[in-house]
């Protein structure tokens, strides 16, 4: 790749007095000011080569001043240089050198893109456990302080990343500094820098003695935990007894946010508490709090309460659960905001474990048939995902029993998205389901609606078939599924009909070479002479892959009768063939070419008729977002 | 944040001496309409300031350092960098034109060695990066630096290029488009304290964006109505409050301003308080609408108060009482009775804007006739003052003047009939710590700084 952005002189020249081998390497140097991005990073991402050629010696003294100069690069050159020289430790002569890497990674550590920063950060922390006890006083030390006291944010929030992986191996006094930069960095006058030094207060209270924990970081936690701008990035991650009050003054937060952010840690905290004791203080000191919550006002509170509140049924046990926790989820399973509901069902299988789905499910199943027949379409439409979840949690006979009948009422949903998704389930619960199952109650159902008088039903019929095909295996389809497609060849909607040719190509590949050539063949050949330009264009394209699928199995094709470039035979069953006849490829064209501009002529003019509902609809997917057309104001 | 909660520096207004410092631009009496300035910022140090104007450029000025040399001059401010930051666009799906004017600029919190700026015309914001660049990489392995190309196959020994010295180059490039999220025209942009969103307003919308995120925005202030014949205010201007992050204030075309708390709830749509001066009914008239349309709203640096604008005053709101404010100062009363020339004129819809001074204790916007007004708030006392070329010797101070309102013109003053309404100062800005103004006039900018001794 690289030689062949060089210049014209190709190689095969071979000769002079140069060293073929530097030539490649020359190239990576030279596009690392290439003026296309591209590849610069090509070569950015190629620098152990560059240092491999060049030695440690050089890689130290030019390769690196140079790079420290590169900020001015685009942001993916940085992201993938402040990678690189996370691992560059051996290529600039092993840990003895590893401080050389410090300035360009500094540089890399202030710029304003966070992923940079974040990024340069990592690969510091990778190359301070490569320093010497020394090395980490004499060069890591001394830039994490130029970094924490520096006149930008950017450099100070870099700076609170670097502190835990430092502390450790310094020496007493070193210590000391270290633990009074990190204290002022939490009180920054830049929200950032506080946030960035909280979020990484547990990181350093691990590394840190105990005796400075209780002295120092419990009065910043504290401290942070009542700043009033931005308390929730203070992640209860330090699990001592002291904190459990700070904990709770934080799920009582007078801010939604905070307590959402607090609820979202309750499990974390509880499974992080000493097991000895566990039990009772969650059931005294959290749960009373968790209980408020369930009914507090703001919806983002519930829902991060709910996304984690099953969670605690494995740490309380079963009676705890029945006794305390299921009142809570059933209160949230009620919940007025779907989101909150969803956030209960989607985590159902963690209490399944312990309490057993029997109990659950009869409370259960009110709140789901009510999601699944909310007013507003995305509601129904996350309620569908969760459906193979929730199948697979209930089993077969309760799905029978409850959900079947949901599922198909989603079929014939008067929302697009949610007929999809509808027919996407089916296939998903297929496949759970086995095939069996599929052919006793769900293919029947579906190809009752290829009678009915909605044409948009009928296509569901069609696009259901699609779907189910695959995992209904050839018996089924060809048995049940494909008689009813070959049936709907005769439609009188044109977009059942195309969508008949449509699926046809779909289902080909499961079909055997009788069933192609006796059944649908004919039926193809049929829809590719249609008076519509849209059926004759989508049947001429399953004739080609159905054709192509005969050729694979060997099914003789006429070659002296066949144009020999690839893909022309695409036509052949357009019209009979004689020799000299023909071959359709000029009509495929015309064809092709035509199609859009009839197609949109006949959007124009084909009727509606109001018993059917719009005879035509556009042909690619209907759109649940129309473009919003607004008034210049 | 410099200067405030006062005391930092001197009160300004009129008890001071203003001086002519610096003009820009052209002199020429033909103003070319790209040419004329649209917005005027100063970043948050002072040592830059920015405009944009009607042919999407923006020009930045940088304060040189103080030069020994030439004890006269206290750091002038001299071109940094000039950029197109918009051009001329035409949306095929709604037949609209969109002008490269630029209608804000607003600077960023200094976050590295580099600058950032918030630019925007009616619809698209682009946040821009200015950086200097004084090395330049040297020495190419397959070409010799006349660019001749050296056979590859004589390459003996690999090189890595040098860096050298070389003139100051400051470069603008985009960082960030943020588009496609406003319908009608965007008034404000504000960058907010936590420095990492900001927020936009058009004329029925707020906006609220992340800056390292492009494509997505959050609307948090809705006021279209469902039926758009029932619309009977727009939103006018935005800001939000320079330290608390949750806070922000928009005025709308009946005079009231709302201020609302993003941490009641994400859309904003119900505010916080409301701040409105009851109207006084023997005042009452046709004009009475349009005159009370709030141009500008602005936080004083210390986030206490908020300073509006309407068409013929300028107003001081305590942040905590909502049923009127606390000062009102006439910026040109004498044309009250004008009103009705003004509106055929379109003169009454211009939109004047206003500015504090970096402690708080003066304010200034501006007038007609190249005229602005200052008002000191501790004394209670206030200037007109002319941004003319006149006079405009370095150091020569400048004279207040006087509009006569009666019949008996002194001497010295100008009669309102004589005014010229071409000559609008509609954007000034004030140095964050030290007395030195930025006066857009036209296609010109002035430059002013207190006389010291």
């Amino acid at each position: 790749m690289a030689g062949a952005a060089g210049p014209g002189t190709g190689p095969g020249a071979a000769g002079g007095d140069g060293d073929d081998s530097l030539y490649p390497i020359a190239v990576l140097i030279d596009e690392l000011r290439n003026e296309d991005v591209q590849l610069r990073l090509n070569s950015i991402k190629k620098l152990s080569t560059i240092a491999l050629a060049l030695g440690v010696e050089r890689t130290r003294t030019e390769l690196l001043p140079f790079l420290t100069d590169t900020i001015y690069d685009e942001d993916e050159v940085l992201l993938a240089l402040a990678e690189q020289l996370g691992n560059f430790t051996g290529l600039v002569g092993g840990p003895d050198f590893a401080h050389c890497l410090l300035p360009p990674l500094e540089s890399l550590a202030t710029v304003e893109e966070t992923v940079v920063r974040d990024k340069a950060v990592e690969s510091l922390r990778q190359i301070s456990q490569e320093h010497t006890p020394v090395a980490l006083e004499a060069h890591f030390v001394p830039l994490v302080k130029r970094l924490a006291s520096g006149d930008w944010f950017t450099s100070r929030t870099s700076a609170c990343g670097l502190f835990s992986v430092c502390y450790p191996r310094a020496s007493n006094a070193v210590k000391a500094e270290i633990r009074q930069h990190f204290r002022s960095l939490c009180s920054d006058d830049t929200p950032m820098v506080r946030r960035a030094a909280a979020s990484k207060l547990g990181e350093f209270a691990k590394v840190l003695e105990l005796d400075s924990v209780k002295s120092e970081i419990v009065p910043l936690f504290t401290n942070l935990a009542s700043d009033e701008q931005l308390q929730k990035a203070v992640g209860p991650k330090i699990t001592l007894h002291d904190l459990i009050p700070a904990f709770q003054n934080l799920l009582k937060d007078c801010e939604a946010e905070v307590r959402a952010a607090a609820a979202h840690k309750v499990k974390e905290l509880c499974e992080n508490l000493p097991t000895e004791g566990r039990e009772t203080i969650i059931m005294n000191q959290i749960l009373p709090y968790v209980k408020e919550l369930v009914s507090d006002t703001n919806q983002h509170v519930k829902s991060a309460l709910a996304s984690v509140i099953m969670g605690l049924s494995t740490i309380l046990g079963k009676e705890n659960t029945i006794e305390h926790l299921l009142p809570l989820f059933l209160a949230q399973l009620k919940d007025e905001c779907p989101e909150v509901r969803l956030n209960i069902i989607s985590n159902l299988d963690c209490v399944n474990e312990v309490i057993g789905i029997r109990q659950l499910s009869q409370s259960l199943l009110p709140a789901i048939v009510e999601l699944a027949e909310d007013a507003k379409w995305r509601v129904r439409l996350a309620i569908i995902e969760y459906m193979p979840l929730l199948a697979g949690q209930l089993g077969v006979e309760f799905f029978d029993e409850k959900l079947n009948s949901l599922c198909m009422a989603w079929l014939v949903d008067h929302v697009y998205a949610i007929r999809e998704a509808a027919t996407n389930n089916l296939m998903k619960l297929v496949q759970k389901f086995g095939t069996e199952w599929a052919q006793n109650t769900i293919v029947p159902k579906v190809l009752v609606m290829a009678n009915d008088p909605n044409y948009l039903h009928r296509m569901t019929t069609l696009f259901c078939i699609n779907a189910l095909s695959e995992a209904c295996g050839q018996e089924i389809t060809t048995k049940q599924m494909l008689p009813i497609v070959l049936k709907m060849a005769g439609d009188q909607v044109a977009n059942v009909r195309f969508n008949v040719a449509k699926s046809l190509q779909k289902i080909g590949p499961i079909l055997d070479t009788d069933a192609l050539q006796e059944e649908v063949k004919p039926v193809l050949q049929k829809l590719g002479q249609d008076e519509d330009m849209d059926v004759k264009y989508f049947a001429q394209e399953a004739i080609s892959a159905v054709a192509q699928r005969l050729r694979k199995l060997d099914f003789p094709v006429k070659d002296s009768e066949e144009p020999s470039g690839p893909g022309a035979d695409k036509n052949h069953f357009l019209r009979p063939r004689g020799p000299g006849e023909d071959t359709g490829k000029a009509h495929r064209e015309r064809a092709a070419r035509v199609a859009p501009e009839e197609a949109v002529g006949a959007a124009r003019f084909r009727g509606t008729d109001v018993a059917k509902g719009p005879a035509y609809q556009l042909h690619v997917h209907t759109e649940t977002h129309l473009p919003n057309w607004k008034l210049q104001n | 944040m410099a200067g405030a909660g006062g005391g930092g520096c001197p009160a300004g207004g009129n008890d001071l001496q203003w001086c002519f410092s610096q003009v820009k631009g052209a002199i020429d009496e033909d103003v070319a309409e790209a040419d004329i300035i649209s917005t005027v910022e100063f970043n948050y140090s002072g040592d830059l300031l920015a405009t944009g104007d009607k042919g999407g450029r923006v020009v930045i000025f940088q304060r040189e350092q103080e030069n020994k040399g030439r004890p006269h001059s206290r750091g002038e401010y001299n071109v940094y960098s000039t950029f197109q930051s918009h051009e001329p666009e035409f949306d095929y799906l709604k037949s609209l034109e969109i002008e490269e004017k630029i209608n804000k600029i607003r600077w960023l919190p200094q976050q590295n060695a580099a600058h950032f700026l918030l630019s925007t015309n009616d619809k698209t914001i682009k946040l821009w990066k200015i950086s200097e660049r004084d090395k330049r990489a040297e020495g190419y392995n397959l070409k010799d630096e006349d660019g001749r190309l050296r056979d590859p196959f004589r390459i003996t020994a690999l090189r890595v290029p040098i860096l050298k010295p070389m003139d100051l180059m400051v470069e603008a490039s985009p960082r960030r488009i943020f588009a496609n999220a406003h319908t009608y025209h965007i008034n404000s942009i504000s960058v907010n304290s936590d420095h990492e969103t900001y927020l936009s307003a058009d004329d029925l919308r707020i906006n609220l964006w992340h800056l390292e995120i492009t494509d997505r925005s959050f609307n948090i202030v809705d006021i279209k109505p469902v039926n758009m014949e029932e619309l009977t205010e727009v939103i006018t201007a935005a800001e939000f409050h320079p330290h608390q992050c949750n806070v922000f204030v928009y005025s709308s075309s009946k005079g009231t301003i709302r201020l609302c708390d993003m941490r009641s709830s994400a859309l904003c749509d119900r505010h916080a308080k409301f701040f409105e001066e009851p109207e006084d009914p023997s005042s009452r008239s046709f004009f009475s609408e349009i005159i009370s349309s709030i141009s500008d709203v602005k936080f004083s640096h210390s986030g206490r108060y908020m300073m509006t604008r309407d068409y013929l005053s300028v107003k001081v709101w305590d942040l905590n009482m909502e049923s009127r404010p606390v000062e009102t100062h006439q910026v040109h009363e004498y044309l009250r009775s004008k009103l009705c020339s003004l509106y055929e004129n379109d003169c009454i819809f211009d939109k004047f804007e206003c500015c504090w001074s970096g402690s708080d204790s003066a304010i200034m916007t501006g007038s007609y006739n190249n005229f602005f007004r200052m008002f000191d708030r501790n004394t209670r006392r206030d200037v007109t003052l002319e941004a003319s070329r006149e006079n405009s010797k370095p150091r020569a101070s400048l004279k207040p003047r006087k509009v006569c309102t009666g019949g008996k013109r002194k001497k010295d003053e100008i009669s309102v009939d004589s005014l010229d309404f071409n000559k609008k100062i509609l954007h000034t800005a004030w140095h964050p710590a030290e007395n030195i103004i930025a006066v857009a006039a036209t296609n010109n900018l002035y430059i002013f700084q207190d006389k010291l001794n």
